[in-house]
């Protein structure tokens, strides 16, 4: 479909997006020329914006004051808080989860990476791959975001050079590919001169791939997803006991992976009773098949006992259910996680009681070794935890399912979030993907 | 030399959801999330077209059962009176309750006291968190959106307040995936935003595409209005214009709607849905800074007043 400015905006995909980078690798220019050059900054925006520049005394306007939007951070001059940014071009919305980049913001990455498809990782192209690329890769592998782009920022300060290029997307994908990162896309740009961001560069001819933004456009989004094994988490019952719909009885969800289909045969976890799709509501409409990530209402053949926390699953597709979970979390509170802690553990529509029965190892981000029985996970740490449920649950492998394979870890005291757990494995397999149209990535 | 980039269907897949599907499908399971964690929710409504928008969500979202809230309106008694009149036809047509809490009654029981420059919009906190207090409202919808405003950019989509209805942006939840967390204790409540991830095309668009009716103050039309701090108010007894400024008969629309005293008109041709789609996508300005005189008092204005409580 072609698409023209002179159409009044017709709807297109909306693919959520992070960025990733350290301190000086230019983020906030590239964050900066990718709103400014999208028509994402308006008039207004930018006078704020230069006033406050020139009030300080820098000469041009720093776009870092864009989406540092709280006083602490202007303060400070440094990011503290995920913020969201929102621009569109005419292919595609955009939701940018604007990343600090500390590693004490670990947690903030995390955050950030959970909802994305795609993670735009900086990199300075005089210093290469370093400690903190390695880190914002293995986070990138670790929350399973399907697309990793490596931006080798900064070419014009090492001479728009082919062989620099090459040797940083080398040693990046080589080490990417060994965490499982199903897809890297090397772009080498110059965020300030404005190289390879939304224009092609005319100084590096060399290069034959897209710019950031031609990627941003034009990577698949989460469509795939409708192939998975097909899970609902039950929200909420519907039953209006209006005259009009006297009988009507529907389970409310939003289909966190796979299709559904009318007619199909399903089981309801964890009682496993089983029963048959009579019919799919889609915000008031009949449909014959829905899908993942739809708000959807289904109507079941049998009057079985459905409620909140529950989860509807093809019979021939159910997850086992256990008390036990295995997960690689990150603990994202101040206060630490400590073997014996009772918590609230928060997966899908059901919140049950846990206890954290043993933190097997932590891990070093930087190299990726394990710590044996570090005996706390503090904030921003990455560990392996071993959690007793006190009602078994449906979980899936986060590898299998980013929706049905995470939980947040919840203290029952003061409700603070503690942790953000992923069931199995923490990093995929770097075994090279089979089939190009079902990469087994999941949102 | 260019890249070949070939923008194929595969882009558009028939399982893809359009953007506006997507955000449609997330409001959606953000109001059931609240309907199914918490006792007391209400929506706060304003007649304005993110509330509306809001509310069409809602009425979608437990089709074909009623929606399970109240509305809770924070008149501030300079309301434009088409906004009221379709607030209460809205609140009619659906069979639902509406609270109304009202500054000018505060200000007549000399509990507030009128600020100098006339504007009532700050004015609007302690009604408005004093009515969630008594009501013991649990969980508040708003419209707010992160695109709006640099402090709103921070927001979580569930927003712990405390009994004071304070917002503290360090006190933050992480908010991982979709695993929203309503916990609070007794007193405190969460602040609820559906529309956190939508921006000001995409409310239009999504009115546009559901066909949704607005207050006529949207559209272009003939208008009495005055100039001051560079936007065009509303001339009327809320206290305009003063002595050196003058009436003019103008066409306009709105941008957004709040309180008559700060929000400004815009110079406009638009008269219909598709007319103001492309006007906002030329557009140069926000809505806020278009519009909006509240948050020009300083830099951290809005983050100031949601400290506060404000929505």
């Amino acid at each position: 479909m072609s698409t023209t400015t002179t159409e009044v905006l017709p709807e297109t995909t909306l693919l959520r997006f992070a960025t990733a980078g350290s301190v000086d690798d230019g983020k906030s220019t590239l964050v900066g020329r990718l709103l400014h050059d999208s028509k994402s900054v308006l008039t207004d925006q930018l006078e704020a914006v230069e006033r406050v520049s020139a009030s300080r005394g820098q000469e041009g306007p720093d776009l870092a004051l864009l989406t540092d939007g709280l006083r602490a951070e202007r303060e400070q001059g440094i990011t503290i808080d995920v913020a969201y940014r929102y621009f569109a071009t005419p292919r595609r919305r955009f939701i940018l989860a604007d990343t600090p980049g500390h590693v004490q913001y670990t947690r903030n990455m995390v955050t950030g990476a959970s909802t994305a498809e795609l993670t735009v990782v900086l990199v300075d192209a005089r210093n290469g791959v370093v400690e903190q690329t390695r880190r914002h890769a293995a986070i990138a592998a670790l929350l399973r975001v399907p697309h990793v782009v490596l931006a080798v920022n900064k070419m014009d300060l090492v001479g728009y050079a082919e062989p620099v290029f090459a040797a940083i997307a080398e040693e990046f994908t080589a080490y990417a590919t060994e965490l499982g990162v199903p897809e890297v896309t090397a772009v080498p740009i110059s965020a300030l001169a404005g190289d390879n961001v939304v224009e092609p560069s005319a100084n590096m001819d060399w290069y034959g791939g897209p710019t950031v933004l031609e990627h941003l456009e034009t990577v698949p989004v989460s469509h795939d997803l409708a192939h998975c094994h097909a899970r609902l988490p039950v929200q909420y019952v519907i039953r209006p006991q209006s005259a009009e719909h006297r009988d009507y009885r529907g389970y409310a969800g939003q289909i966190a992976a796979g299709t559904f289909r009318v007619g199909e045969d399903v089981t309801v976890l964890p009682s496993g009773r089983t029963t048959r799709i009579a019919g799919i509501d889609l915000l008031g409409e009949p449909v014959d098949a829905a899908w993942t990530t739809q708000s959807v209402t289904v109507l079941l053949e049998d009057d079985i006992d459905v409620s909140r926390g529950d989860l509807i699953v093809p019979t021939e597709d159910a997850p086992a259910t256990t008390q036990d979970v295995e997960a690689t979390v990150c603990h994202v509170a101040d206060a630490p996680l400590t073997v014996g802690h009772r918590v609230l553990l928060k997966h899908g529509t059901r919140t049950v009681k846990a206890v954290v029965k043993d933190i097997p190892s932590r891990l070093t981000l930087d190299d990726l070794s394990l710590h044996p029985h570090p005996g706390q996970l503090v904030a921003n740490d990455i560990g392996r935890v071993k959690i007793r449920t006190a009602e078994p649950l449906p979980v899936d492998s986060y590898a299998d399912s980013r929706r049905t394979g995470s939980f947040i870890l919840i203290d029952p005291a003061d409700g603070t979030t503690l942790t953000a757990g992923m069931v199995g494995e923490s990093f995929a397999s770097p075994e090279p993907v089979k089939d190009e149209t079902d990469d087994g990535w999941e949102f | 030399m260019t890249a070949v980039v070939t923008v194929e269907e595969g882009t558009h897949s028939p399982y893809a959801l359009s953007h506006l599907d997507a955000l449609e499908s997330e409001a959606v399971h953000i109001f059931r999330e609240v309907a199914g964690e918490f006792e007391n929710p209400v929506i706060l409504f304003s007649g304005g077209k993110d509330s509306i928008v809001m509310l069409h969500l809602a009425l979608k979202a437990f089709a074909p059962a009623p929606v399970p809230f109240s509305l809770l309106h924070v008149d501030t008694g300079h309301n434009f009176a088409e906004v009221l009149e379709y607030r209460d036809r809205v609140v009619a047509a659906h069979g639902l309750r509406l609270h109304v809490a009202s500054v000018q009654d505060y200000i007549d029981r000399g509990v507030l006291k009128e600020r100098p420059d006339g504007t009532r919009n700050p004015l609007q906190t302690l009604p408005l968190t004093e009515r969630i207090q008594s009501e013991r409202f649990d969980a508040v919808f708003g419209g707010g959106r992160r695109d709006e405003e640099k402090a709103r950019a921070k927001e979580r989509v569930f927003s712990l307040r405390d009994e004071f209805s304070q917002w503290d942006p360090r006190r933050q939840r992480p908010e991982l995936w979709n695993l929203y967390n309503g916990r609070h204790a007794p007193g405190e409540h969460v602040r609820v935003f559906p529309l956190s991830n939508w921006t000001e095309l995409d409310v239009w668009q999504y009115i546009a595409r559901e066909g949704i009716e607005l207050p006529q103050i949207y559209f272009a039309h003939r208008r009495e209005v005055f100039r001051r701090g560079g936007m065009w108010l509303t001339a009327g007894e809320w206290g305009g214009p003063k002595d050196a400024e003058t009436v003019e008969l103008r066409q306009v629309r709105y941008r957004t709607v709040g309180d008559m005293s700060c929000t400004g008109a815009v110079d406009s041709d638009a008269t219909t849905l598709d007319d103001v789609i492309a006007e906002i996508a030329a557009s140069r300005l926000t809505e806020r800074g278009a519009t909006r005189a509240d948050d020009k008092l300083s830099e951290a204005a809005m983050e100031d007043r949601k400290r506060e409580g404000y929505f």
